[in-house]
Parts: C-alpha cells; structure tokens; sequence
C-alpha cells in the first residue's frame, strides 16, 4: 500500500542549502521546502495526501479492531545523526512502538516538524527520507503533518513530533494494573544500548565505543508474544528512564512488587564498561527497541521462546518476578549476593566526581 | 567484565561473610552492642548500597556512613558564592555533575542555568581549561571540589594554564582534606567508633602515613579500603580480625592502587599550587581547622575567589536538618526529621540528600533493606 507514486501536481523544488525563516512563512518558499523535502519522502498511493487532513476510512478502521489506540511524542534528541539512527527513524518507532505495546496494529502517523533556521536541506532532506523508510519498514502511512520554522537558539536544529493511530483487535486487552504475585518478568534483549549510544556520540566524554542504538519497530515481536502467550498482562516500551522506570510503573499499577536478578539482566559487555566509568546504572538507560513483558507463570516458557525466534528479541531473558509484597516496590538480587532497592529515576542521571 | 568481576564473585562473597560472623561471635562486645565501624568514604557508602553489601552483614556489624562525600559537606554559603560567580557576565562555569543540584540558600547551579547562567558540567579540570582555549573572550571558572583525589587534578590543571600562558582560566577552590575532620569525627563526645574503612583514592595520593595519629593515639584500627564489594567485605574482616586480636593498626587492602608512601608527582603539584586554610566550613559538621586548601599567592590570578566578588556569607544549615548528625553516625538516615518528608532527591533540604554518594539518597535510591524493616516486615520474594 506504500507504493510511491507520482503525487497529483507539480511539486514546488528548494534551491537553497540552509532553511530559512521565509520557508515557514506560509508562502512559497514554505511551499517549495515541504514538497521538496517531506512529501517527496512521504508520497504514498493515498490519493488525497495534500488535503489539510487526512481522511481515514472508519469501516476499514472497524474490521481490525474494536479499540482505536492514539498516542503522541515529541523527539528532541541530540545528535540528530547517532550510531543506529536518527531522530527521524527514532520519531517513527517511537510512536510505532507506543501503540504496538498496547496490542494495537499501528496504521497512520502525523508528522509535526520545528526547524530552527539554518538547518542544513540535505540534513533536513536525509531525516524526512530516513522517517519514510522506517514508516515502509513498520507498514504504516504518514498521512499528515506541519512545518514550522523558527529562529536561531529558539529550537535546537529540529524538533520532531508524531502522532499515532492504530486498532487494537477485540481479542486484545493488555493492562498495567494487570500483573498478579507469581507472573513473570521478561525483557527482549541487550539494554541500554540506546542511551550509551547517544551519550557517546555527543562526542563531550572523549570515549569511543561502538554501541548503536537499538532503535526498532517492534509490533512485529509483539504480534509473536500475543500469539504464544495470550494471557500476556502488560507491556511497557522502557524508553526514557530505562527498564528501572517501567518496573516500578508496574508494581505501583498492579499492587504488586517485583524483585529481578541482576545476573539475568541482559547487558553488552561494552555498555556495562560504559557505566562503570561514568559511573551510571543501565538500568536507568534509555532503549527504543526494548519492552518489558509480564507473563502469567503458565506461559512464561512459550513467551521467551517465542521472543527468542524473533529477530528482535534473540536475547530475551525472565528477569524476575512479581510477588505479593509491598506494592510498588522493585528489588534486585545482585550478582554479589546482595539485594537492593531498584527506584524510579530522581532527574537526570548524572555522574559521580570521585 | 575484565578487572571488576573478579572482585565481585558471589561465592567469594559468600565465604567472607561466613568468616566474618565467625569472626564476630568471637568478639565478646558484640553481645551487647553492635560493632560501629565508619566507611569515611562516600565511594564506599555508593559501591555498599549498589551491592547490597550491608544486607549480608551479621547484625553484630553496624556500618556508620561517614562525611567523604565532598558534595555533602559542601556548606550552602559556598554554593551561593558559586552561583554568584556563574551569573557574572561574561562567565563560563564548569562543574562536575553532582554539584549541580546541590541546594544554595537562593538556588542551585542547575537553577541559575535555567534561569540564564552559562554552566556546563565537565569530566575532568582539563574539559574546562579546553573550554578557556576555545573561548579567549569568556572567563572560565572550574568548581574544584573533592578531597585529596581531586586536588592533584586541579593543582595540575592550574600549572598548566601557567606553562600556557592561559589567562582567563581560573579555580574556585573548594577542596577539602580528610585527615583533619577524622579526627573531629574521633573528638566528638557523641560518637562510638570501633574501626575505619579508610578511604581508598585518597590514600592512593597521600599515602597510609598520615592516618597513623588513629592507631596510635586514639587506638582505632583502620584498613584502607578499594571500592569493589569484595575489597569492602575483606576490609571488614580485616578491621574484625584486628579487634579480635586486640590490635589498632592501619593497614592496606587496597594495595593494587594504593602505594603506602602515596603518590609524589601528585603530592608535589598540590603542595606548589595550594597551603592549608586556617579552618574550613563544612556542612552539618561546621568548622574545621586546617581541613580545605586555597590558591597559593604565587597563583592568585588562577583564584577565582580573588578574581571574583563573592558574597562569602556564612549560611546556617536549614533547622529541620540533621545532616549534622547523620554525617558524624549519630542518627541513620532514616531517623532524621525530614527524611523522605520535606527532604528528597527531588527537593534536597540537606546535601546528603544530593549526591547519590550521600548516605540519604544512597537509602532512598537503593534502600537499607537491612536496617529500615527488619525481615519480619520485609516479605520474602520468590
């Protein structure tokens, strides 16, 4: 249904190399960089893309679901280009990501862009043209957006926000207060790559690594879990805030609390060295590919085998468990035979001095 | 992970703690009264808490969190003098990232770069005599904060700016040193001390020597100490082992860093840079004599307390805070009026609250699953 195609009429073309205030004028200018740079990118076999709306057939809607999912983020991230993506893709899966965790089948996005005059077209031009393959590859539509541009310091570089729709079938109904004393804790894989990645690239560490970000759509995997274990309770994507975040987001829903292993916490060995010298937890690092599952105990060994076949989850580990203890609280058994309290995030994480 | 795991086995683990129960039925004081034995260093207090290290200790050992964590000590008036100089114009101020948040008696530095004030949080000195290079026409200011660990690096960092000829580049000193507030902690009438965990990095500088005074004069053991849950739970059992057998000496564990002369190129630079100050304020334990260091004359145009009008007012400590108290191991976080009330991470009243290395925010991020509920409260998970 992606197809490109030729849009209806005669696309306006930039002929300059930097965006300027006059592109978020209304006019031309405006004109020429939203042909040139976004609906080039986003043309789909969708008839009436260039309506001020999108217009989105509700009988079609119905026969997949009996539930629309609707949900929105805004990227800011800093790099825009980072090992493993770029804010473009990020704005895609991320969204992607937020409605596939509640069991919807993500359709249509919404593409809102603030520019700060001075972006370099190619730059801008390789983003919308990175947000449009990853869109192919989760098979959903960008049907609508909007175009702002303002001035120098008034944004940095490009800020992205996309909004998503999808349906959710009648068989579906994932709940964070859900999660009952015995069920299982599952993650998909490795984490946090994603905010290793991004804090190496920002280049102020004077380290180098090769952690990419894990950056992936993942309603794909989600669809394999649903399948293999229906009595699925909840999935959270564990973006900012890392699987720390999400865990005790859990265990204060549910009532409930959870104690995972630190020896069955997957890590990479790189991102674990990356820690230790700065002296964060990963726990508390962001992922953009990453959900934590939790699982009836009956099905625990379907849903971890079926998340290992699939190619975003070849690392999936149980991690812990739920229990009927205080509610909201997480701990961890550490490898050294210890236990700790495993607490949401206060601010930012920064480093220790010595 | 190669060099860190081997010092974090389990079964190791597991070994020394069964050798230091033994260790603690031997000892006859422990039948009445638990074993107080102070971790100085605030390294010590996080790597304790991110183990859960104190969860495996027999109930005869009570670890006392000391006042090594240079941000926590760090007193209100000197936060105030740093915002002060970060909101001059022109001004550049660099910071490592705990001092960020740390409460002034106005604001914070992380509420004067909201509020406009050009701060930007460094790894090391260099990152911010770099920045000096890289912007002639702005003044950069380096928050040099921390105990004999850091001291070298700023010392080094401030003798380089001179071999460059670096002019707009200078220290806001705040360093501070250990051995002095050791002893206050020993002088204080309200304290019952057994044993020193020493701290490890800054022995790795100043060597064993200086703590002699302990052992000789005050008959406490102290075993300096490395920073890996196996190297605190050893020193433990060595501090133990020298109670048992009536001994108060000061000994190495950490002897894979720590040199027992300490370490002369970095000695050398930081006695060229800096002389002792008559006192120092330090937060909730007040003033110390001879505990921080300020620029040497022959440097003063490195100074930023020269460089800059700084209000330099005495703050007391908000009343309802007891950081005081914690810091000397009189009162557990937890016992303190406003812990987790008006005193979170989020809405630090006192420093220790502050620095994930501050014994408040160590109980409140990871938790003292031993001391706050005993196991008859805490329910056993799966």
């Amino acid at each position: 249904m992606n197809v490109m195609s030729p849009p209806p009429r005669k696309l306006g073309r930039i002929h300059v190399p930097a965006v300027t205030l006059a592109h978020g004028g209304g006019g031309k200018a405006m004109k020429d960089l939203i042909d040139d740079v976004f609906v080039t990118a986003f043309a789909s076999a969708e008839p009436q893309a260039l309506e001020d709306q999108a217009r989105i057939d509700l009988a079609a809607l119905a026969a997949q679901g009996d539930r629309l999912a609707f949900t929105t983020d805004s990227f800011v991230v800093d790099p825009l280009f980072f090992p493993g993506g770029d804010i473009g893709k990020l704005a895609v899966f991320g969204t992607v990501n937020d409605l596939a965790v509640g069991g919807a089948k993500p359709l249509y996005l919404s593409c809102a862009v603030v520019i700060e005059e001075g972006m370099k077209i190619d730059e801008l031009r390789r983003i919308a043209q990175s947000m449009a393959a990853a869109a192919r590859r989760a098979g959903v539509a960008i049907v609508t957006g909007d175009t702002k541009v303002v001035q120098r310091g008034a944004c940095d570089k490009l800020f992205i926000t996309t909004t998503g729709v999808g349906v959710i079938p009648a068989s579906i109904d994932l709940a964070i207060g859900a999660i009952r004393p015995g069920d299982g804790i599952l993650v998909n894989g490795l984490l946090g790559d994603h905010g290793a990645a991004i804090l190496a690239a920002r280049g102020d560490l004077a380290l180098e690594t090769e952690i990419e970000s894990d950056c992936a759509p993942l309603h794909g995997l989600i669809d394999t879990i649903l399948e293999a274990a229906p009595g699925t309770r909840t999935i959270r994507d564990a973006t900012r805030g890392g699987i720390a975040t999400v865990l005790n987001e859990m265990a204060e829903a549910s009532g409930v609390a959870i104690e995972i292993e630190e020896a069955a916490t997957p890590l990479r060995e790189e991102v674990r060295g990356f820690c230790e010298i700065l002296g964060l937890d990963p726990l508390y690092l962001a992922n953009e590919g990453k959900i934590v599952i939790a699982v009836p105990p009956a099905e625990i060994d379907a849903a971890l085998a079926a998340m290992r076949e699939h190619p975003h989850g070849a690392c999936a580990m149980l991690i812990g468990h739920a229990y009927a203890g205080e509610a909201g609280r997480v701990t961890m058994k550490t490898t050294f035979g210890g236990k700790r309290i495993v607490d949401m995030l206060v601010g930012e994480q920064l480093p220790r001095i010595c | 992970m190669k060099f860190a795991d081997e010092f974090r086995d389990r079964d190791k683990a597991a070994t020394l703690v069964r050798e230091i129960e033994k260790l603690c039925d031997q000892i006859e004081v422990t039948k009445q009264r638990p074993l107080n034995i102070m971790e100085v260093c605030g390294g010590h207090t996080h790597s304790i808490f991110r183990y859960g290290s104190e969860g495996m200790l027999p109930p005869g050992i009570e670890l006392v969190h000391g006042p090594g964590c240079p941000v926590c000590v760090l007193p209100m008036g000197r936060v105030d003098d740093c915002v002060a100089i970060a909101e001059q114009p022109g001004v550049i101020f660099t910071t490592f990232g705990d001092a960020m948040r740390v409460p002034g008696s106005r604001k914070s530095l992380m509420q004067a770069k909201a509020d406009g004030a050009d701060v930007r949080m460094v790894y090391s000195p260099m990152d911010a005599l770099a920045l000096a290079r890289k912007n002639p026409d702005r003044e950069v200011v380096f928050f040099g904060l921390g105990f004999e660990t850091t001291m070298p690096s700023t010392a080094l960092t401030v003798l380089q700016a001179e071999a460059d000829g670096i002019e707009n580049f200078s220290v806001f000193c705040n360093h501070i040193t250990i051995v002095p507030t050791i002893k206050a902690i020993l002088d204080s009438p309200d304290l019952h001390l057994d044993g020193f965990l020493g701290p490890g990095h800054v022995s790795m500088v100043i060597g064993t020597a200086p703590y002699e005074f302990i052992a000789n004069f005050y008959r406490r053991p102290m075993v300096v100490a490395g920073f890996e849950p196996l190297d605190v739970l050893q020193s433990i059992w060595m501090i133990l082992k020298q109670i048992k057998e009536g001994r108060a000496e000061i000994e190495n564990q950490y002897t894979r860093i720590v040199p027992e002369a300490g370490n002369d190129p970095a000695l050398a630079a930081v006695a060229k840079v800096y002389e002792l100050r008559e006192f120092f304020e330090w937060r909730g334990l007040g003033s110390i004599d001879h505990s921080g260091v300020r620029v040497r004359d022959e440097y003063a145009r490195f100074d930023a307390e020269r460089k800059f009008a700084i209000p330099n007012i005495k703050i007391a400590d908000p009343k309802s805070c007891q950081c005081g108290e914690v810091l000397k191991g009189v009162l557990k976080p937890w016992q303190c009026k406003v812990f987790c009330t008006l005193c979170t991470p989020e809405t630090p009243l006192g420093a220790l609250m502050v620095s994930p290395e501050g014994a408040c925010a160590a109980y409140y991020q990871y938790g003292g699953v031993k001391r706050q509920e005993r196991p008859e409260t805490v329910p056993a998970a799966p």
